[in-house]
């Protein structure tokens, strides 16, 4: 029986070998092209432990949580465009990967969970660390196993990365009871392994990208509305965007899982869309009359109420999940296939022919753009006494904009506002937890995007409120040293639930208090890793230069207003028009009739 | 894959019932997955039938009477076409002409004053006798849930003490010129 040496990586043998479940398992990972796996060991797949220890080709992290673990695989996955890997045990290891399982799909990342599961003989007896696993996760994963058969498992192994890659991206799960782990088989390489039953579409329809661009060439008032379907298609994809965009002229805004699939900095981005988007991409969505949605699925937050949704506008939607279309938003022209490729087309379509614009129209919409972007809607008051957590986020911006940095966040208010003051030129750079909204994703996020990028300037930008979910990463950080920045904007509560209870429940602050807080900064020093505070307005810009210098992990607890609140805001339920603009911004808080 | 995605249909409030046939792979879990899609998003399933149709290839077939608006059954077809498992979905309801078929056994207390109307009710079904004993009589009908539907009415007032049904089994007609 043919075992893998240390120090060497298992060729691409062509031959069937035998060798055991766990090393069929190691051996496949490695030879989809991942070379790190997230996870936490347990009884159940210790024969995997086993092998990974054996050999040097696949690398393994080991988290403190497998919520995290998972997490972490979803950072690995969205920065670098690869499938990520997870390796957890049976019973409440699986569990706990059920969070970050669902988060993946809600937010189409691609991973594969692998599952220790109790002996074949013992499932479904009760055994200790037994769960059924496949039932739990079966609508929370895009499709998952059982292994039964040992000579299935290298089959499964690598039609699990198929399924997680292709199509609409998702996470696969792989159950393995561990006597199968232990039995010898025989394993046939990666193999073609194409499902017949599954194939999505990816080229677009040739007459209906026409349609389109007819739609486009007669537009008077069109805008790209953009989501994170471009960012799963890749680099090229969002180049091939920008340039298609430029070639047009049109306004574009990008959705929270889009940003940075179109250079920030250029002025034909108006911002983000949706509750706390800008006010200008939200009116210009509200007021268009054609609507291009590339990869976004018209999701309730970028919607509100759905019937005073863009009523004017005929919509063209591009999505490579035709269950997508027409869900929320009727759409007139309908083109199924990859964002990238299906750009690709509309581009050469375009450039075909070449439309003469309407030149009054363009001024005039471009007109009322800059009209709307006069307001400055995400102007904050900056006071003398206190950080405002907006300051903050321009001080960071300010000191990585010139190198080439990653962000993750948490969810909630430190969420919308690093999404408002951070611009990012390009995508994979921007991870945050969007469709589910998991809080206690930004720090093992960061942990997966750091060990994916080395040598790069890697930031979570989080809450205390969120931070605390996954603080257990501390340890992970300490042991591989990874130089994980963490700016925590400190505000002493949950910031979003305090917003809503302000605003909508009459000021009651019902459990919003983060009450019995530890000194963070201690707290870092108590794992090794250096801790910084900023308290005042005139310490937050060194103290964040001084984090980005630092060479190792740093935790900066900055110390910021107690009530700021996000804006603008489309409260739930609220159409577009019904923006509520902050107290600051250039309106005294009322729309000018003749502009909605 | 098939053109229904530019074809959207028009907006109607009213449910409609509708008949689908799933050719999926006979896989451990498939079908677990596929009631999990109706459970979880609130969808109707009304009758559900499943067995292997292709034993090489390892195909089963699932047929589904479900229930709801256009855009729902729009939305059902969808979801379902999208799964790994799913090889093909047909909506025989709007494909044309269809036979449906449904099965029941039907359990009715023997040596009553209502037997024989009981006997005589089932020769106009077409019923066949499957069992006899001095208790009871089985009776078998397969025919459309319509007619199943009025013969367990008819049948329930004159002594029937258990029934079992099959759910429905549908297939396309044949091209006809």
């Amino acid at each position: 029986m043919q075992r893998a040496r240390k120090n060497s990586a298992p060729k691409e043998d062509p031959a069937p070998m035998e060798i055991t479940g766990a090393e069929m398992v190691v051996r496949a990972i490695v030879e989809q092209g991942t070379d790190t796996v997230f996870g936490y060991p347990g009884g159940a797949v210790l024969p995997i432990y086993d092998a990974l220890f054996k050999q040097n080709s696949l690398r393994h992290i080991l988290m403190r949580h497998e919520q995290a673990a998972t997490h972490a695989a979803e950072g690995y996955a969205r920065s670098t465009g690869k499938v990520a890997a997870v390796i957890v045990t049976s019973g409440p290891g699986a569990t706990n990967a059920v969070t970050g399982l669902t988060d993946a799909l809600m937010d189409s990342i691609p991973m594969v969970c692998i599952t220790g599961q109790v002996p074949s003989h013992l499932i479904g007896s009760d055994a200790f660390q037994e769960a059924d696993t496949t039932g739990i996760t079966r609508s929370c994963t895009k499709y998952n196993y059982l292994v039964r058969d040992v000579n299935d498992l290298g089959r499964i192994m690598h039609e699990a990365f198929y399924i997680a890659r292709i199509g609409r991206p998702g996470p696969v799960l792989v159950d393995v009871p561990k006597n199968i782990l232990n039995q010898s088989g025989v394993y046939s390489g990666k193999q073609v392994s194409e499902r017949k039953s599954y194939n999505p579409q990816t080229v677009g329809s040739e007459r209906q990208v026409e349609k389109a661009i007819e739609l486009m060439a007669n537009a008077k008032r069109p805008v790209f509305y953009v989501g994170g379907g471009i960012v799963n298609a890749g680099e090229e994809a969002c180049k091939h965007l920008t340039d298609f965009v430029r070639m047009t002229g049109f306004p574009i805004t990008n959705t929270l899982m889009g940003l940075g699939s179109f250079p920030a900095s250029d002025p034909q981005f108006i911002g983000m869309l949706g509750m706390h988007g800008s006010l200008e991409a939200n009116m210009a969505m509200h007021d268009c009359d054609v609507m291009i949605c590339i990869g976004a699925r018209f999701d309730d937050r970028v919607t509100g109420k759905l019937d005073g949704f863009s009523p004017k506008s005929k919509k063209i939607h591009v999505d490579i999940d035709p269950s997508s279309i027409s869900k929320n938003v009727h759409a007139h022209v309908a083109i199924i296939g990859d964002a990238g490729i299906v750009v690709g087309q509309m581009a050469n379509a375009w450039k075909k022919r070449n439309p003469q614009l309407d030149k009054t129209a363009y001024k005039n919409w471009w007109k009322q753009i800059d009209g709307w972007r006069a307001k400055n809607s995400f102007s904050y008051q900056s006071v003398k006494n206190v950080i405002k957590p907006q300051y903050a986020l321009e001080q960071l911006y300010e000191a990585v904009r010139k190198r080439d940095f990653y962000v993750t966040t948490d969810v909630g208010q430190h969420q919308m506002w690093a999404a408002q003051f951070l611009k990012f030129e390009r995508p994979l750079r921007w991870m945050t937890s969007g469709g589910l909204g998991t809080m206690g994703y930004g720090f093992p996020s960061a942990i997966g995007v750091q060990i994916a990028h080395p040598g790069k300037t890697v930031i979570c930008v989080t809450g205390e409120a969120s931070f605390l979910m996954n603080i257990q990463e501390l340890s992970t950080v300490a042991q591989y040293n990874l130089p994980v920045k963490i700016l925590l904007l400190n505000n002493g509560y949950m910031g979003m639930v305090r917003q809503w209870q302000e605003m909508f429940h009459g000021e009651r602050y019902s459990e919003s208090f983060m009450d019995g807080l530890p000194d963070f900064v201690k707290l870092a020093e108590a794992y090794g890793i250096k801790g910084l505070r900023a308290t005042k307005v005139s310490e937050a810009e060194k103290v964040i230069k001084e984090m980005l210098a630092h060479k190792g992990p740093v935790l900066v607890d900055m110390v910021v207003d107690k009530s700021e609140n996000v804006y603008p805001m489309i409260p739930a339920g609220a159409a577009h028009n019904e923006i509520v603009l902050g107290p600051d911004s250039r309106n005294d808080g009322k729309l000018d009739k003749n502009q909605v | 894959m098939s053109d229904i995605v530019y074809d959207i249909p028009e907006v109607k409030e009213t449910a409609v019932r509708h008949t689908l046939a799933v050719l999926v792979d006979n896989e451990f879990g498939v079908l677990a997955r596929v009631i999990g899609l109706f459970s979880g998003r609130g969808y109707n399933i009304e009758s559900l039938t499943v067995a292997e149709v292709e034993h090489d290839q390892k195909l089963s077939r699932i047929t589904i009477v479900t229930s709801g608006s256009e855009m729902v059954i729009e939305q059902i077809k969808r979801l379902l076409e999208r799964m790994v498992p799913v090889h093909k979905v047909n909506d025989l309801t709007t494909e044309g002409v269809h036979i449906e078929r449904e099965v029941t056994l039907v359990k009715i207390r023997n040596n009553t004053p209502n037997t024989e109307e009981a006997l005589r009710i089932a020769d106009v079904f077409r019923a066949r006798a499957v069992d006899t004993s001095q208790d009871s009589f089985v009776f078998e009908v397969t025919d459309t849930s319509d007619k199943i539907d009025a013969f367990i009415d008819l049948m329930r007032p004159l002594g029937m003490t258990e029934m079992a049904r099959s759910g429905v089994v549908a297939i396309a007609a044949g091209k006809k010129k």
